[in-house]
C-alpha cells in the first residue's frame, strides 16, 4: 500500500536591481553590451580597490522588504563569501551573511480554486552577481565576461511552507508583480533578471521530520517553476515508493522534455568561510531614512486589489486583470476618477481594451485613449445615449482611429445615438404587438419570457436605435394595459 | 590544535592547491606552528571586547547611482594571462564547485 506525501518547498529567488550602476562601483549595468566593456578595477577584482555601496541598491532592497511587512535591519555589515570560480574575479562574493536587511514578513499568495495563503520569509539580503562563463563556444577554454560582475542583486529567502508546484507558481508571480510595481527589477526570467532555486523534499502527510532535499535550478520562466517541482515531487515518491533514498543533490531542469537531471551531488559539503567585509563600512539605517524610502513607494497590488473588491465593489477576476501589472492599475485609476460605474469602467479595461492591445501587440502605455474619453464613453451609454453594442463594435474603435473627437461627436457622424423619443418608440412597439397578436395573447396566459422576443423586434424596427430601457418600460405598460 | 592530513586536503581542496608525500608533511607541520602561534591569543581576556572589523569609525559610506566608465575594453584585458579580443579565457571549468 502507498504512502501518501506531502512536499515542502523553500524557494531562493535572486532579484536583479534595475540600477543605473553596479552594486559597489560605478559600472553600467546595462543588459547586452559587448563583453567586458563595463568592468572596473574594482569589478575585475584587482587588488587595492576599494568597493563603495550604490545608495539606490539599499533603496531598492528596502523597499522590497517594506512592501513585504518584513523587518527591517537597522545595523547592517557586510561579508565575504569565499570561493573559486572563473566568473568571480575576487575569489568572494559581497554579501550580507549575519545581519540581512530584511528579516521575517511574507508574500500573500492566491490560488486557483479562490484560497489563500502567506508564505513567509526568512530573510531578504543584498548581495553582488557574478560575470558570465560560456563553456560551449570553445572546444578547450571557458570563456569569461564580467559586464554582470557586482550587478546589484538581492536575495528573497522563503521558509519550507510551499507545497506544490502551483503554490510556488502563484510565488514567483506575486514577486514579480511586486518588483515591477516597486520598479526594483525588470522581472524577466528569461534574460536571468528574476531567477528562482527551489530547495524541494517530501515527507509522508501527518509527519513533521524534512526529508532530504534536492536543490533544483535552471527554472527561467515561471511556469518551469511549476513544471521543474511538479516533476521533482513525482520523481522522490517514485524512489520512495521503490522502496529506495532520494539523494541530497542539486539537480537542474531540463525544459525540452520537463524533467530535472542531476547536477553535482552535495557529498562535498561547500564551506565558504564567511567573514566580515572590512572595506564596507556599517550602513546604518535610521528611521527616518527608511520613512523617507517608504513614502517614494507605490500603491501595492494587494491594496489596490483589496480596495477594486472592497471599495468598487469589483469581482476578484477583475480586480486581479487590473492589478495584474501598475500600469493596467494606473490607466483604470484615471477612468474611475472620471465615472462613478467602476463596474462598466473595469469591463472596458479588461475586456475591450486589452483586446485591443493583445490584438495590435502594445502595452497600456501605448493606448491612444485617456482615461477621461474611456468614462466619456461610459457615460454616453450610461444615459442611453448609446448602446452598449454599438459603443463596443462601431464607436470604440472609430474613438481609437480619431482621437481628439469626442465621443458624443463620433457617435452623431455614425449615426449611433439612440432615440429616447416616447412617441417614436411607442409607435414601433404598436406596430409590434399588433404583428404578434398571438404572442400578445400568451404573454397574458403569463408567459412572459415573451417580452424578450417584443423588446428584440422593437429594438430590430428601430434600427438598434431605440434605448432598450425605454423600449422596456413602454411594453410593459402597454402589454399591462 | 593538530592539523591532520585530511584538514589539509580539505583546506588545499578550496584553496586550489594540491600536497602529495614530503610536501604534505611539511604543509602540515606549518599549518601546526602557525596555528600554535595563534594560539597564544586565547592567553588574552576578551570578555566583554567587540570584535574590532573597520580601522575607521565612518558609515554610510554610499555613492550616488551614476554610471562612469574608468577603464577601457583593452585596459580591463591587458593583464589577463589568457584572452581574445572579447574575452578572458580560462581553462575549461565543468561546473563542479560553486
Amino acid at each position: 500500500m502507498s504512502v501518501a506525501y506531502e512536499a515542502v518547498i523553500g524557494l531562493e529567488i535572486h532579484v536583479q536591481l534595475i540600477t543605473q550602476s553596479k552594486a559597489f562601483c560605478a559600472d553600467s549595468t546595462a543588459y547586452g553590451a559587448l563583453p567586458n566593456t563595463q568592468v572596473s578595477p574594482i569589478s575585475l577584482g584587482h587588488p587595492g580597490t576599494l568597493p563603495r555601496h550604490n545608495r539606490s541598491a539599499v533603496d531598492y532592497a528596502l523597499k522590497m522588504g517594506l512592501a513585504l511587512g518584513c523587518n527591517i535591519t537597522k545595523e547592517n555589515h557586510y561579508s565575504r563569501k569565499n570561493y573559486f570560480y572563473a566568473d568571480l574575479p575576487k575569489g568572494y562574493q559581497i554579501t550580507q551573511f549575519n545581519t540581512p536587511i530584511c528579516e521575517g514578513g511574507g508574500v500573500n499568495i492566491r490560488l486557483k480554486d479562490g484560497s489563500r495563503k502567506t508564505v513567509q520569509l526568512i530573510r531578504i539580503h543584498m548581495e553582488e552577481d557574478t560575470g558570465k562563463s560560456m563553456h560551449d563556444q570553445d572546444p578547450r577554454d571557458s570563456l569569461i565576461d564580467y559586464n554582470r560582475a557586482g550587478t546589484p542583486l538581492i536575495e528573497v529567502v522563503t521558509a519550507p511552507d510551499i507545497r506544490t508546484g502551483e503554490e510556488a507558481y502563484a510565488f514567483v508571480t506575486e514577486i514579480r508583480r511586486l518588483v515591477r510595481y516597486l520598479d526594483i527589477c525588470d522581472g524577466n526570467m528569461e534574460e536571468g533578471s528574476l531567477r528562482c532555486d527551489a530547495n524541494v523534499s517530501i515527507r509522508p502527510i501527518g509527519t513533521s521530520t524534512f526529508g532530504t532535499k534536492v536543490e533544483v535550478k535552471n527554472m527561467n520562466s515561471i511556469s518551469n517553476v511549476r513544471r521543474a517541482i511538479d516533476h521533482e515531487i513525482e520523481r522522490q515518491r517514485g524512489i520512495l515508493d521503490a522502496g529506495g533514498a532520494v539523494a541530497g543533490e542539486t539537480r537542474g531542469f531540463n525544459a525540452l522534455n520537463g524533467t530535472t537531471f542531476s547536477m553535482r551531488s552535495k557529498e562535498m559539503v561547500n564551506d565558504y568561510r564567511y567573514f566580515p567585509e572590512p572595506d564596507l563600512p556599517p550602513l546604518i539605517l535610521s528611521d527616518q531614512y527608511i520613512a523617507a524610502v517608504h513614502k517614494l513607494m507605490p500603491e501595492l497590488p494587494e491594496t489596490l486589489f483589496n480596495r477594486f473588491t472592497a471599495e468598487l465593489g469589483l469581482s476578484e477576476y477583475d480586480a486581479g486583470v487590473l492589478t495584474d501589472d501598475k500600469a493596467t492599475a494606473a490607466y483604470f485609476l484615471e477612468v474611475v476618477k472620471h465615472t462613478a460605474n467602476y463596474k462598466s469602467a473595469a469591463n472596458w479595461v479588461t475586456v475591450h481594451i486589452r483586446g485591443y492591445l493583445n490584438e495590435h501587440a502594445v502595452g497600456i502605455d501605448d493606448f491612444p485613449l485617456s482615461g477621461k474619453r474611456i468614462a466619456d464613453l461610459i457615460a454616453l451609454i450610461d444615459s442611453g445615449q448609446v448602446s452598449n453594442s454599438a459603443a463596443a463594435q462601431k464607436l470604440f474603435p472609430a474613438m481609437i482611429s480619431h482621437d481628439g473627437k469626442s465621443p458624443l461627436e463620433l457617435a452623431e457622424s455614425l449615426n449611433l445615438l439612440q432615440t429616447g423619443d416616447a412617441d417614436l418608440i411607442e409607435s414601433i412597439a404598436d406596430e409590434v404587438l399588433a404583428s404578434l397578436p398571438q404572442k400578445v395573447e400568451e404573454y397574458r396566459q403569463g408567459k412572459t419570457g415573451l417580452l424578450g422576443l417584443f423588446v428584440g423586434e422593437t429594438m430590430k424596427r428601430s434600427k438598434g436605435k431605440a434605448d432598450p430601457r425605454k423600449v422596456n418600460e413602454v411594453l410593459l405598460k402597454k402589454l399591462g394595459a | 590544535m593538530k592539523i591532520s592530513e585530511e584538514k589539509v586536503r580539505a583546506l588545499a581542496q578550496l584553496a586550489r592547491l594540491e600536497f602529495e608525500g614530503e610536501a604534505m608533511e611539511q604543509i602540515r607541520a606549518d599549518l601546526d606552528n602557525i596555528v600554535a602561534m595563534c594560539e597564544q591569543l586565547n592567553a588574552v581576556d576578551t570578555e566583554g571586547v567587540e570584535p574590532l572589523i573597520y580601522m575607521t569609525d565612518a558609515v554610510n559610506v554610499l555613492r550616488d547611482d551614476v554610471v562612469h566608465q574608468d577603464i577601457s575594453h583593452e585596459e580591463a584585458l591587458r593583464n589577463a594571462p589568457a584572452k581574445d579580443s572579447d574575452y578572458f579565457r580560462v581553462s575549461k571549468v565543468i561546473d563542479q564547485n560553486k
